[in-house]
């Protein structure tokens, strides 16, 4: 075993300083092959937690959802409806929802507001959001003014500041009393944002949701997965919109990497004849040429990943957040909590560092074959 | 001792540029002692050199090494071989530019698999034997030529090898170098080293301390 380590040693040892030699090209290379690793793995670690966070939000959300629509578009529900639902057969309880969006022009955010099934601070109390709390410099305590529909200011005395697992849907969420509710968008009693049912039997959702449209032919039937899945295709589209705009950068890498890797120099190939004449093998070259390319895709692959950590979950995607995010999310400071997934990580691993190392041994294959007789010539 | 058997060596074979290099070539190299190849440009010193080197293979003719066959070997063998038995020089040095004097004496013994401090410190006695400690840990760009010949010698003699092969050493060398350089051969084979060298330099072949000349011609011996 010894040897064989001090070998492999003495060969890594004699690469780096080789590497050295050509400090500018190999730096250059370096550079672009790293960056092209954090701006993939950039994506990736933001599409993956993005989703993954939405994912735990949703476990908790509700079998189905009611909405009503009026010229194909939602609209208030009657809390007349609720009745209908719940008699339907698989469904155990229904409840009729209160929440909507509140546009405020001191942050230039939207929140969004949500009456919870059992309020228990009382009217002119809320508790808002970490996001809604940082940005507005208001802790427990402070209060808020929100602006009502008809001009009127509605004071609210935060009573709590939310702090949950995943910041993705309580940055921006304020939680207050029905009354405060209704007197802010000047909804009736009579009117509800929607109704949410919970099913008995979930294998039986899809014909539950069925039956809802054919007993309230105005109302569209919302399921779980339905949500998840959407959640799932915009962020891959979002993901996947980034890796379309960035395909001719990694291109460009590619051609790069490839001339670089495949096209051996004549002096390279002289200090190939050189080694195998003084008593290396075709095998020691490859070893060489192995340990070359490993060093440095191995590199780029590590700070670039390193890096792209950094800026997801650190420095909240400052490059290309707002491409990913989109619109609605418009908080101040948004931190995703990191979720890696290791089969991403390998996947990276193997489109990077293995084409090039394997790259790199392939022409030095062809030289290391040569006589080394070739030098006395 | 190295004994050459009707040594043959064809270049393109069957193409229209085939060309023989060596023709019918029967020799006995003594060991311990300096041998010089002699002969004008073309006449098959540095193929001769390269297949006594095992660099190459006869294309006919049988190569025994200290009584052992070695012709049929495999590369891997021939290898094996070539760094235990043999240190070269060559005619345009073949040092690797942009690593130190020191690393390019310590490569040949790399696949080897020794210790690395050993092997550095083996390579700096070695260095220091011809003068060059100082120069250990520059660049061998940096040397002059007569640093950078002495630099190729202590890499030839990295594996301890029985025999030395040097193929037109005084070449790009002065006067004064070319003396120097023979010097340092008669204290190798004092050491007790074969030495084979090719060359058309008289300050090499009228050497003293030559103690045969075998003369070529078109691929030939013409003299011993």
């Amino acid at each position: 075993m010894g040897p064989w380590i001090e070998k492999q040693r003495n060969i890594l040892d004699f690469t780096l300083a080789s590497l050295l030699r050509r400090k500018g090209k190999n730096a250059a290379l370096l550079l672009v092959y790293t960056f092209i690793v954090f701006v993939l793995a950039s994506v990736m670690f933001f599409t993956h937690s993005i989703k993954k966070e939405a994912g735990l939000v949703l476990q908790g959300s509700p079998d189905i959802i009611v909405q009503r629509t009026v010229a194909g578009r939602h609209d208030l529900i009657p809390a007349s409806y609720l009745g209908p639902l719940t008699k339907i057969r698989g469904v155990a309880s229904g409840r009729i929802r209160l929440w909507g969006y509140y546009f405020d022009p001191i942050t230039g955010a939207n929140y969004t507001l949500l009456v919870p099934e059992d309020f228990s601070a009382g009217a002119g109390a809320a508790i808002v959001g970490s996001g809604i709390s940082k940005s507005r410099l208001a802790s427990e305590g402070d209060v808020i003014v929100l602006r009502a529909h008809n001009g009127e200011s509605l004071v609210l005395t935060i009573k709590g500041v939310l702090s949950e697992k995943s910041e993705l849907i309580s940055a921006d969420l304020v939680l207050i009393s029905e009354p405060d509710f209704r007197k802010l968008f000047g909804i009736s009693k009579g009117h509800g944002t929607d109704i949410v049912l919970t099913v008995r039997n979930k294998k039986e959702l899809s014909t539950i949701a069925l039956k809802i449209t054919e007993a309230l032919p105005d109302a569209r039937p919302i399921i779980r997965d339905e949500i998840l899945r959407t959640y799932e295709s915009v962020f891959n589209w979002r993901g996947g919109i980034i890796t379309v705009l960035l395909a001719g950068a990694v291109f460009a890498f590619i051609i790069f990497a490839w001339d670089k890797a495949t096209g051996l120099s004549a002096e390279e190939r002289k200090e190939i004849g050189i080694l195998k004449a003084v008593g290396w093998e075709t095998s020691d070259v490859l070893l060489m040429k192995f340990w070359e390319g490993a060093a440095l895709s191995l590199s780029a692959f590590l700070t670039g990943t390193a890096l792209a950590y950094l800026h997801v979950f650190f420095a909240s995607s400052p490059l290309f957040g707002p491409a990913l995010k989109g619109w609605s999310v418009l908080y101040p400071e948004f931190r995703l909590t990191p979720f890696i997934d290791p089969v991403q990580i390998a996947t990276l691993f193997f489109l990077t560092v293995v084409p090039y190392t394997t790259a790199t041994i392939v022409p030095s294959w062809r030289a290391a074959t040569v006589d080394p007789d070739s030098v006395m010539r | 001792m190295i004994r050459l058997r009707g040594i043959r060596k064809v270049f393109n074979a069957g193409k229209p540029n085939e060309f023989t290099a060596v023709d019918s070539v029967s020799l006995v190299v003594e060991a311990k002692k300096v041998t010089v190849l002699k002969g004008p440009s073309g006449s098959g010193k540095t193929t001769l050199l390269s297949i006594m080197g095992c660099m190459a293979r006869p294309t006919a003719g049988r190569i025994e090494l200290e009584g052992k066959e070695i012709t049929s070997l495999p590369e891997r063998f021939l290898t094996d071989i070539r760094r235990d038995n043999f240190g070269f020089i060559f005619q345009s040095l073949n040092l690797i530019t942009g690593v130190t004097a020191l690393e390019n004496v310590m490569l040949p013994a790399y696949p080897v698999g020794e210790k690395h401090s050993l092997l550095r410190q083996r390579a700096l006695d070695l260095l220091g034997l011809f003068n060059l400690t100082q120069k250990a840990l520059s660049k061998v760009e940096w040397l002059s030529g007569g640093e950078a010949q002495r630099v190729a010698i202590a890499r030839a003699l990295i594996n301890d090898p029985s025999v030395i092969i040097a193929d037109e050493p005084t070449a790009h060398l002065d006067t004064k170098l070319s003396i120097e350089f023979m010097e340092n051969m008669e204290s190798l084979r004092n050491k007790g080293k074969t030495i084979i060298i090719a060359s058309h330099d008289p300050i090499v072949f009228d050497s003293e301390i030559v103690e045969r000349t075998v003369e070529l011609r078109d691929g030939k011996v013409i003299g011993k």
